[in-house]
């Protein structure tokens, strides 16, 4: 909302800077956006009149003008338009002077002859033909009666672009103050000046507007009240300047006087008003009604629009002739042959005018307005100013008399008056005498221990609501600081310290945190081959996405590291190490909210980097969550990982993550050039496997006997079921079984592989005898023959 | 022979002064002072002598050969530090040459500023609390005092995934979930994702964080918010940090407010960062709406309370002064190495 400080002044006095109004209003509630004065990119542009004309010597165009600029002197000015004569006063951009755009005018020569300024079109003030339409478009402004003409002085002033204009940003709960006279009272209370309200007065005219108009209202939920009267004779011309000047503060466009009539006192009362012409109007007739199926209407726009019966049109005996709240058809209209109007000041349904403004997908200044519901008592004397401004601007003959439809109920909010309870509920000590003064200010009555609100102020529901009021022009500023005191308990859950813990891991193996959407294209199940009857297909659905690339939520986390890996690649990054703690959503059906399951994902690629780096920061993680008896197993069948390169995770037989080499088809989806691995770990099942004790065991007093072993076994054997076998041979003297040789090539047959341990045994209370090493060996290599793997000769 | 003692000494002397490794200060001491050096053989000759020259040529002896014990005893020394010295010369590195760095991971920006702000209200004892994100309409706004048809809800704001749920598009649904689970004292925090319907630009992401605040306790006035939030602000931005507090609505606060901190970068004189302003906005809040409480089955005659909200993105991008905010999920190496 623009506020125009001539307009608000008709309101109230205020004396103080525009900064200072700024502030003070921002800080009792209205938020000042900014505010700018007029014409301020104006300077040294004063009024002139043309002394004499003479064509320019050498020129077929341009005129040499003497200009009197309120000086000794006349200066001599030198301009191309075409449209001046002797006697006309003008803005004379003087030597030295700025123009609208910030074009700066100084002396100088054309065609050889001095030229000391610049006379200014409408253009050159930031002006336009709707704010002075008596000027013409290509020539310079000639001002007219309406401008004070007095010789040298400055344009802004004599034109009277010189307003202050200050943006509001207004809350949706406070339409009161989407008008003048609302942040007129505001601005009254916070500054503590009385408010100054005119009833508006309208003069006895002809007729009865009884006899041109009748007015029903069929559907009393949805239109309030509607308020209609009759102008005749409609003498539409331009309205005055002064009008003109405050509607453009307000950033209205001026168009003619019963349109400007219209603007002006929705601005000014905060209430829409519509114009029809008459003659449009079947048998005379304003019916208000939902709209019957199949019906149409072209709105001012010229646009068709199809109706529903949910949404409500004023109509005359056949036909709908505006859609209620948002915008009339193209015959409401004022056209120049219009000769009488009916002027409408209605309430209608905030909802009803929402949704229908969303269905037509047409949100006007009415609908949006109406849809913060308005307060029908607003409509009568609305409706009487629209006339009082018809009379004083000679715009047509009012007809007596108002038509008013009313079905609201009554406004009779009653709210006890508890100063004391306002005192405790925001920590202040403000009088009960004060708080009455700042509530009468806002014209909320103060009777005994009631208070009676004023039906503009529907938001005032609770006395939590007149707290609020106290407060603000208590000023929130002014209320102290308090430390919160009594008891607190603050501990981290077990999900939170894992949470740090296993962001803490990931960090510390070098993994750098990303965030990714939770969104994603479902087009990523294809390319991470998602099986056409996978269950992680049925993602929950946005009904309404901004676009197909963020319109399901993910069921895996895959695609969203898959993306990042390949921007990264592609932003040609030669490695990245990355893992994120996010969200899966897995839809449970509509009677359900989805799962949300938390995943912890690992990504790389880059030189040096490979299943065994991936499975060790994996190890690492399991190791520092205190998950124990974890297995990796091939997995040869996911079609989103290298089948012979992936393996699942699993505790106790219960999979908990999968790690692996992204197929290569997968990759060259994504774009990736290079190999990369993904590891995925359940975040739940960290917290139910994984345990933060630790018991301290006693550093070994005995050596170690270490044995070395290297045996020849079939190239598909697991090394972990060898390593499984051995330690079940060895027993409890075994205190590690640590591969460090894999060997395959031509000192062993084709299809086998070598592999060598290092195996370690102690006892905790005595030395181990070489015996017993030697015979733990026997064990383990009779073991391992039973399995038809042989010790390497 | 006490001349050729002297003259032991001084040979030996002399041949110490002049060697440079420590294979030659062996070769002089096995020369003299070995069993068959020269000292050595003169002492065998002190038989010879008579009874009261030999203590005499003894003693002399002894001191010759201490003598140059300890003369090769410092030339050792002095060799050794010279070989050491020698050694360390060629041990020599370009210190300057790049480091072979063990590097740590980097925590996301959005998580660091994350953690500083859930350990400044642990610290005043609050309990992190958190909530669905894909929620019921109800809790995202019915509950919250903002009922159906409300210009608050919009569908240009909201993500419908049926008629009554949604993705939450605040994090204050945690609010209701809270209440319902525990009776007051309340004291907790909730950050989370919440998700608008924006189109992706540098100030807009349909994806970001809250942080939602609940304090609920019997006298909770507006100077708790107050003195909580200055100690929020002080602790994240500075001792010297004001806090202003501007009348606003919210449909599930009553008394609301939008809450500006003084600029951490001008201190409020003004700069391009708080816009000339001095101040910059990170929060709205205000006193729990009795209607909510109410809701919650919390009797607004017994308890009060008050909620906060604050935008995390915001805080980051201030923190970091990141310009636009699609480098938070882009996820470049490049950016995220910066943190």
């Amino acid at each position: 909302m623009n506020l125009s400080k001539k307009w608000l002044g008709d309101y109230v006095e205020l004396n103080c800077t525009d900064k200072e109004y700024a502030d003070a209003l921002t800080l009792s509630g209205s938020k000042v956006e900014g505010f700018e004065k007029e014409g301020a990119e104006l300077s040294n542009i004063l009024t002139g009149k043309i002394e004499s004309l003479e064509r320019h010597p050498d020129s077929d165009h341009m005129w040499i003008c003497m200009v009197n600029v309120g000086a000794s002197e006349n200066i001599q000015i030198v301009t191309g338009a075409q449209n001046l004569q002797v006697g006309d006063v003008v803005p004379v951009a003087m030597d030295n002077s700025v123009v609208h755009g910030g074009q700066k005018i100084k002396k100088g020569k054309l065609r050889g002859v001095e030229s000391c300024g610049m006379l200014c079109s409408l253009g050159e003030l930031g002006l336009t033909l709707h704010d002075f339409p008596y000027a013409i478009e290509d020539g310079i402004f000639v001002l007219g009666d309406d401008c004070d003409k007095t010789l040298g002085i400055d344009i802004r002033e004599a034109i009277g672009l010189n307003d202050t204009v200050t943006e509001f940003e207004i809350t949706s709960n406070r339409p009161d103050c989407l008008s003048i006279i609302g942040l007129a009272r505001e601005s009254a209370a916070t500054f503590k000046k009385p408010l100054i309200i005119k009833e508006p007065v309208v003069k006895e005219g002809e007729g009865d507007v009884n006899e041109l108009l009748s007015v029903e209202i069929l559907n009393g939920e949805r239109c309030y009240r509607y308020c209609g009267a009759v102008v005749k004779n409609v003498r539409v011309k331009a309205s005055p300047r002064w009008m003109r000047e405050r509607l453009r503060a307000c950033g209205v466009r001026p168009i003619n006087n019963i349109v400007d009539i219209t603007n002006y006192v929705m601005l000014e009362y905060g209430q829409p008003m519509h114009a029809f012409d008459l003659r449009f109007l079947e048998e005379n007739k304003v019916i208000v009604r939902t709209a019957k199926p199949g019906e149409k209407i072209t709105t001012l726009d010229g646009i068709e629009r199809e109706l529903t019966e949910e949404m409500l049109v004023i109509a005359d005996a056949n036909k709908p002739v505006a859609v209620a709240g948002v915008m009339g058809g193209e015959y409401s209209g004022i056209m120049d042959d219009t000769n009488t109007i009916v002027f409408e000041s209605a309430c209608f349904n905030g909802a009803t005018t929402r949704l229908t403004a969303k269905a037509l997908g047409m949100r006007t200044e009415a609908s949006g307005r109406y849809e913060k519901e308005l307060d029908p008592s607003n409509c009568m004397p609305a409706l009487k100013r629209a006339l009082e401004l018809v009379q004083l601007l000679d715009a047509g003959d009012v007809v007596n008399g108002i038509i008013d439809c009313d079905c609201s109920k009554k406004f009779d909010h009653v709210l006890p008056f508890k100063p004391q309870w306002t005192n405790d509920f925001i920590g202040i000590d403000v009088s009960a005498e004060e708080q009455k003064e700042i509530l009468e200010r806002l014209d909320i009555k103060v009777e005994g221990e009631k208070l009676i609100i004023p039906s503009f102020r529907a938001d005032l529901e609770d006395v939590a609501d007149i707290a609020e009021e106290v407060a603000r022009f208590y000023g929130f500023h002014n209320i102290p600081n308090r430390q919160l005191s009594g008891i607190a308990n603050a501990a981290l859950t077990k999900e939170q310290k894992l949470e740090k813990l296993v962001s803490t891991v990931m960090l510390a193996c070098g993994f750098d945190e990303i965030a990714t959407f939770s969104f994603i294209s479902p087009k990523h199940y294809d390319k991470i081959r998602l099986p056409e009857n996978s269950e992680k297909r049925n993602s929950v659905v946005i009904t309404n996405p901004l676009g197909e690339d963020t319109s399901v939520m993910r069921t895996t986390v895959i695609p969203s590291m898959l993306e990042v890996l390949s921007r990264n690649y592609n932003n040609r990054n030669a490695a990245a190490s990355l893992f994120e703690i996010s969200n899966e959503y897995i839809w449970k059906g509509p009677e359900t909210l989805p799962d949300e399951n938390v995943k912890v994902t690992l990504g790389m690629y880059g030189d040096g980097c490979d299943f065994f780096t991936l499975k060790g920061a994996v190890e690492e993680l399991l190791y520092k969550t205190g998950v124990e008896d974890y297995e990796f197993e091939a997995l040869t069948d996911d079609p989103t990982f290298h089948p012979g390169r992936t393996a699942t995770l699993s505790v106790g037989g219960e999979v908990i993550g999968i790690i692996g080499e992204i197929h290569p088809v997968v990759l060259s989806n994504y774009e990736i050039e290079t190999k990369a691995y993904i590891a995925q770990v359940d975040f739940a099942s960290l917290l139910k496997f994984g345990s933060d004790e630790r018991v301290y065991k006693q550093l070994p007093k005995f050596p170690a006997s270490t044995r070395d072993l290297a045996f020849v076994c079939d190239e598909d054997i697991p090394v972990k079921k060898i390593e499984k076998a051995i330690s079940g041979a060895v027993g409890k003297i075994l205190e590690e079984v640590a591969l460090f040789d894999v060997y395959v090539g031509s000192q062993i047959p084709q299809g086998m592989k070598s592999v060598a341990f290092n195996i370690r045994m102690r006892a905790a209370d005595r030395t181990l005898t070489d015996e017993e090493a030697d015979a733990a060996m026997k064990r383990s290599i009779k073991a391992l023959e039973a399995m038809g793997i042989s010790l390497r000769s | 022979m006490k001349q050729q003692l002297e003259s032991i000494r001084q040979k030996a002397k002399e041949e110490l002064q002049s060697v440079s490794a420590l294979a030659e200060i062996d070769a002089i001491r096995i020369k003299y002072l070995g069993k068959k050096g020269e000292l050595t053989a003169i002492l065998k000759q002190m038989g010879k002598l008579s009874a009261e020259e030999r203590p005499i040529i003894g003693q002399l002896a002894n001191e010759v050969r201490a003598d140059i014990e300890n003369e090769i005893s410092k030339e050792t020394q002095i060799i050794k530090e010279k070989v050491l010295e020698q050694k360390l010369k060629d041990e020599k590195i370009d210190v300057t040459l790049p480091a072979k760095r063990n590097a740590m991971g980097h925590k996301h920006p959005l998580s660091i500023v994350l953690d500083e702000v859930k350990d400044i209200f642990f610290g005043m004892g609050f309990n992190v609390a958190s909530g669905p994100e894909v929620e019921w309409d109800y809790y995202n706004f019915e509950a919250l005092n903002i009922p159906k048809n409300h210009p608050a809800r919009d569908t240009q704001d909201t993500f419908y995934i049926t008629e009554n749920m949604l993705l939450r598009t605040q994090t204050s649904p945690c609010q209701i979930r809270v209440m319902e689970k525990q009776q007051p004292p309340i004291r907790v925090i909730a950050p989370g994702r919440v998700y608008r319907s924006d189109a992706v630009d540098a100030t807009h992401s349909p994806i970001f964080h809250q942080i939602e605040g609940l304090v609920v306790d019997k006298g909770i006035t507006m100077a708790d918010l107050k003195g909580c939030l200055e100690s929020f602000a002080k602790a994240l931005y500075g001792e010297d940090t004001k806090i202003r507090l501007r009348p606003h609505h919210f449909p599930f606060t009553e008394p609301s407010c939008e809450i500006d901190v003084s600029c951490f970068n001008c201190g409020g004189e003004g700069c391009p960062m708080c816009k000339g302003e001095g101040w910059i906005e990170i929060l709205g809040g205000g006193m729990v709406h009795p209607k909510v409480l109410r809701g919650c089955g919390v009797d607004p005659d017994e308890y009060s309370g008050f909620a906060f909200g604050i935008g995390l993105e915001r805080l980051v991008m201030f923190r970091f002064n990141i310009d636009d905010m699609r480098h938070l999920y882009e996820n470049d190496v490049r950016f995220l190495s910066q943190f």
